[in-house]
């Protein structure tokens, strides 16, 4: 294991299906898991569209990738912001969006939510927290 | 602990600028590169806004992408500053992270 734990920040901006920059970022997220160092998400702009749930991309013939957002807790990837002007602007409520948890290993495996909201400050606030950001 | 943002979207096209602005921290720097450079001209609808947006921090605009453009530099607007391929270089080395706004 690497001794150095870095702050890594995935800043997702693009809705899920109409390029492929969300799938792609999920890819390197499960990657980047597999290098134990601290890794948060933040969903803002259309990114929010991402963790919509009811997301039924048979008939339009794409990977449905979104249940895999459900997974990110079990590579100990537990911090997902969501910004709220960012779902206020696109008519969203935290109802819209998908149930995320994670099984807490320091508190009994008790299950806690994965998704943090936060205001548009609050997000400046996490981003310049981090050592490094990457863009999808 | 300041970050360095580039933006290379059109204002014209998408929000990206606008959401760059809007999450900037005071101190930090953005740089306008590829078709973002269109948000440092003088004269636009959006002139005024990222003027306004951007005044806790530091506007820039890359040398090479608004010739390319064709757009004189006397279009560039007030309070932004041009820079060149090697001060773009020693930008990201002197702020803390870079933010590429795609």
């Amino acid at each position: 294991m690497s001794e150095v734990v870095k702050k890594f920040l995935y800043v997702n901006r693009k809705a899920p299906y109409g390029t492929i920059y969300a799938q792609e970022a999920l890819e390197v997220v499960l990657i980047g898991a597999a290098f134990d160092q601290d890794v948060s998400l933040a969903f803002l702009d259309d990114g929010v569209f991402q963790l919509t749930k009811g997301q039924d991309t048979r008939a339009a013939g794409l990977k449905n990738f979104s249940p895999t957002f459900r997974a990110l807790g079990d590579y100990e990837v537990t911090k997902l912001y969501v910004e709220q002007e960012s779902l206020d602007e696109r008519g969203l409520t935290l109802d819209d969006l998908q149930d995320i948890q994670y099984e807490d290993e320091d508190d009994d495996y008790e299950e806690k939510p994965s998704i943090i909201v936060v205001s548009r400050a609050e997000m400046a606030n996490v981003m310049a927290d981090q050592d490094v950001v990457l863009s999808f | 602990m300041a970050t360095l943002h580039t933006v290379n979207k059109s204002p014209f096209q998408n929000q990206t600028l606008i959401s760059c602005l809007g999450h900037v921290k005071a101190g930090d720097s953005v740089l306008m590169i590829e078709d973002g450079v269109y948000g440092a001209m003088s004269g636009s609808a959006l002139s005024e806004v990222v003027a306004g947006m951007g005044a806790n921090i530091k506007l820039f605009v890359l040398t090479a992408d608004i010739a390319a453009r064709g757009i004189d530099a006397g279009r560039v607007a007030e309070g932004v500053t041009p820079v060149d391929y090697e001060e773009f270089v020693d930008m990201a080395a002197s702020h803390d992270r870079v933010q590429n706004w795609l």
